[in-house]
């Protein structure tokens, strides 16, 4: 298939707009052709992670770009990066390293991109509509606008996310695509009691299940209550993104391209039929925990960042308590979301009962944690899947409300109730 | 499109010639490979410790995070990069980090998709020589396992 460029694509490459947007050009159009596309498509916005330092490579790239004067055509946020900017009291890393960060920040700001730190650019005021074209790295964020929101990005991250930000083109290709959006898989849960459907934890240990199941197929759950939340939406795509590759799902009756099993098909067959069973989804919650030692140092909630919903349960869990002496509490969100829970005086009661906010980074890939001995807990699967090889610590993985009861009492306790029957 | 079709599809098209070193399993650059040597580090695969710099790595297609496109271009940037990369199927996000590398610090690694019985018949030790067109070609008296 060979690539079919639009006028003004041959002329950037000619130069006809200089060297950044050419450079630009060149790998987008080189990306599409290895992707085997037959043409660029315009998005109308982009999300970046090229943004978080890992290397020379990504640090010599920005800076060739931005020294030759590149801009964002298309609105652009920025993902996550390795530093805290609003609390640097919490950095531990090497401070060599945070010099190459920072600096790596500083050029993508300078090239235009809205310099929001978070993973979930869909918590933010201005979000992609059902439809819409947009280029977005992060994965958890690429699950979440083509399931949640209905809008079509492939599955990007670094070099690309900024060249396509620069061009306004991304290859037409992938789930930019209606045949690659149908669902191919049919996961339907069999057994699964009223109680634990009801529960918020439910949807992480199903997504990191479903991300096992069908590695990058885009899969189609069926039977559900309609009107899932967004919170558990966004739980069950971050998990199955981690453990698997899944790029978008549907659920029927909750998200906006499944009204019907039908629809998400697309009136096609499915290529494979999955039950899950309260016994799979009690063995998926067992594998996210990695020891058994109730000896609890540190509680990390945030991953993907938490919603100004979900740090109102935290602070309605928590009531009047307080975190136990010698366990370290981390509540991970954007700064949009610290400012608004802020106003509602939230933060200060979170702060007062011995919480440390953070924002603008996540506690699993950054050195935050200063004890990484004993164990440490969370509520979030993707946590759960990357922390223990990142950071060298033992996790054991909870609700939400077993991390708070277990960051009260000092020690690891969870409602083994709901997995009962399981 | 034709991923397994009877001709090879160069993603980055150049020229090698090295030691094939076959994975077993896919390899997640991003966490999997470390730059400074050029070694697979992932606990988890069977053929950590193995040593890929210079060497033709064959594997069926890539695994896990889009952050691999960087650790590979920062890997042939240091010196420390496959000769080559050989795949069953377009990998986007292995071709990418070898555009840039390619863009950026004009260090080519060739990423070619092979048609299935060439592919198949890969095997580690042997030598092998890329062409430009993508097409492979083992070298009779050097082949064998290492």
């Amino acid at each position: 298939m060979t690539l079919r460029l639009e006028t003004r694509d041959e002329a950037r490459l000619a130069g006809a707009e200089g060297p950044a947007q050419r450079l630009a050009t060149r790998v987008v159009t080189r990306l599409a052709t290895a992707m085997g596309a037959d043409g660029l498509l315009d998005i109308t916005g982009a999300h970046i992670d090229s943004c978080l330092y890992h290397g020379q490579a990504v640090l010599d790239f920005a800076h060739r770009l931005a020294d030759d004067g590149a801009r964002v055509l298309v609105p652009t946020t920025l993902n996550v990066s390795s530093l805290d900017l609003l609390h640097p009291e919490h950095a531990r890393g090497d401070p060599e390293e945070a010099r190459l960060s920072r600096r790596l920040m500083e050029r993508f700001e300078e090239m235009g991109c809205r310099p929001t730190w978070t993973c979930a650019p869909y918590q933010l005021e201005v979000r992609p509509g059902f439809g819409e074209q947009v280029a977005w790295a992060e994965s958890n964020a690429i699950v979440f606008a083509n399931s949640v929101l209905g809008a079509r990005t492939n599955r990007y991250g670094d070099f690309a996310d900024i060249c396509c930000a620069i061009t306004g083109r991304a290859p037409a290709a992938g789930l930019h695509l209606d045949e690659h959006r149908r669902a191919t898989v049919v996961i339907r849960l069999d057994g699964v009691s009223a109680d634990l459907l009801a529960r918020d934890v439910c949807y992480p240990v199903l997504g990191g299940l479903i991300g096992r199941l069908v590695g990058k197929a885009v899969p189609v759950v069926d039977g559900l209550e309609p009107g899932v939340s967004e919170d558990r939406l966004k739980a069950l795509g971050a998990a199955s993104a981690s453990t698997g590759s899944v790029g978008m799902f549907h659920m029927v009756g909750s998200t906006p391209e499944a009204p019907t099993l039908e629809a998400a098909l697309a009136g096609h067959e499915p290529g494979k039929e999955i039950t899950v069973t309260a016994a799979d989804l009690r063995a998926a919650r067992d594998r996210l925990s990695t020891t058994s030692d109730d000896d609890l140092r540190t509680v990390s909630l945030g991953t993907p960042h938490y919603s100004v919903a979900e740090i109102g349960r935290l602070v309605e869990l928590l009531g009047d308590r307080r975190v136990a002496d010698g366990v370290a509490f981390y509540v991970s969100t954007g700064r949009d979301v610290l400012h608004e829970v802020s106003l509602l005086g939230w933060a200060s009661r979170l702060v007062d009962a011995g919480v440390s906010m953070v924002t603008d980074t996540c506690t699993y890939f950054t050195p935050i944690i200063g004890d990484v001995t004993g164990t440490a807990m969370t509520d979030s699967a993707k946590w759960a899947y990357y922390a223990p090889g990142n950071l060298g610590l033992e996790v054991v993985f909870g609700s939400t409300e077993d991390c708070v009861e277990s960051a009260v009492v000092g020690r690891v306790v969870r409602d083994e109730g709901i997995w009962a029957g399981a | 499109m034709p991923d397994r079709g009877a001709t090879p599809v160069p993603l980055v098209a150049g020229t090698a010639t090295g030691e094939v070193l076959r994975l077993d399993e896919p390899l997640s650059f991003w966490g999997g490979l470390e730059t400074v040597e050029g070694r697979i580090i992932d606990q988890r695969h069977p053929q950590v410790g193995e040593m890929v710099a210079g060497r033709v790595l064959v594997m069926p297609f890539g695994r896990g995070s889009s952050s691999g496109s960087s650790v590979i271009c920062e890997a042939v940037r240091a010196g420390t990069a496959p000769a080559a990369i050989l795949m069953a199927e377009r990998d986007d996000i292995i071709a990418l980090g070898a555009i840039v590398a390619e863009e950026v610090y004009g260090l080519v690694m060739p990423v070619v998709v092979v048609p299935p019985e060439a592919f198949e018949g890969l095997e580690t030790g042997a030598m092998v020589a890329v062409g430009v067109d993508g097409t492979v070609t083992v070298s009779p008296d050097a082949g064998g396992p290492a």
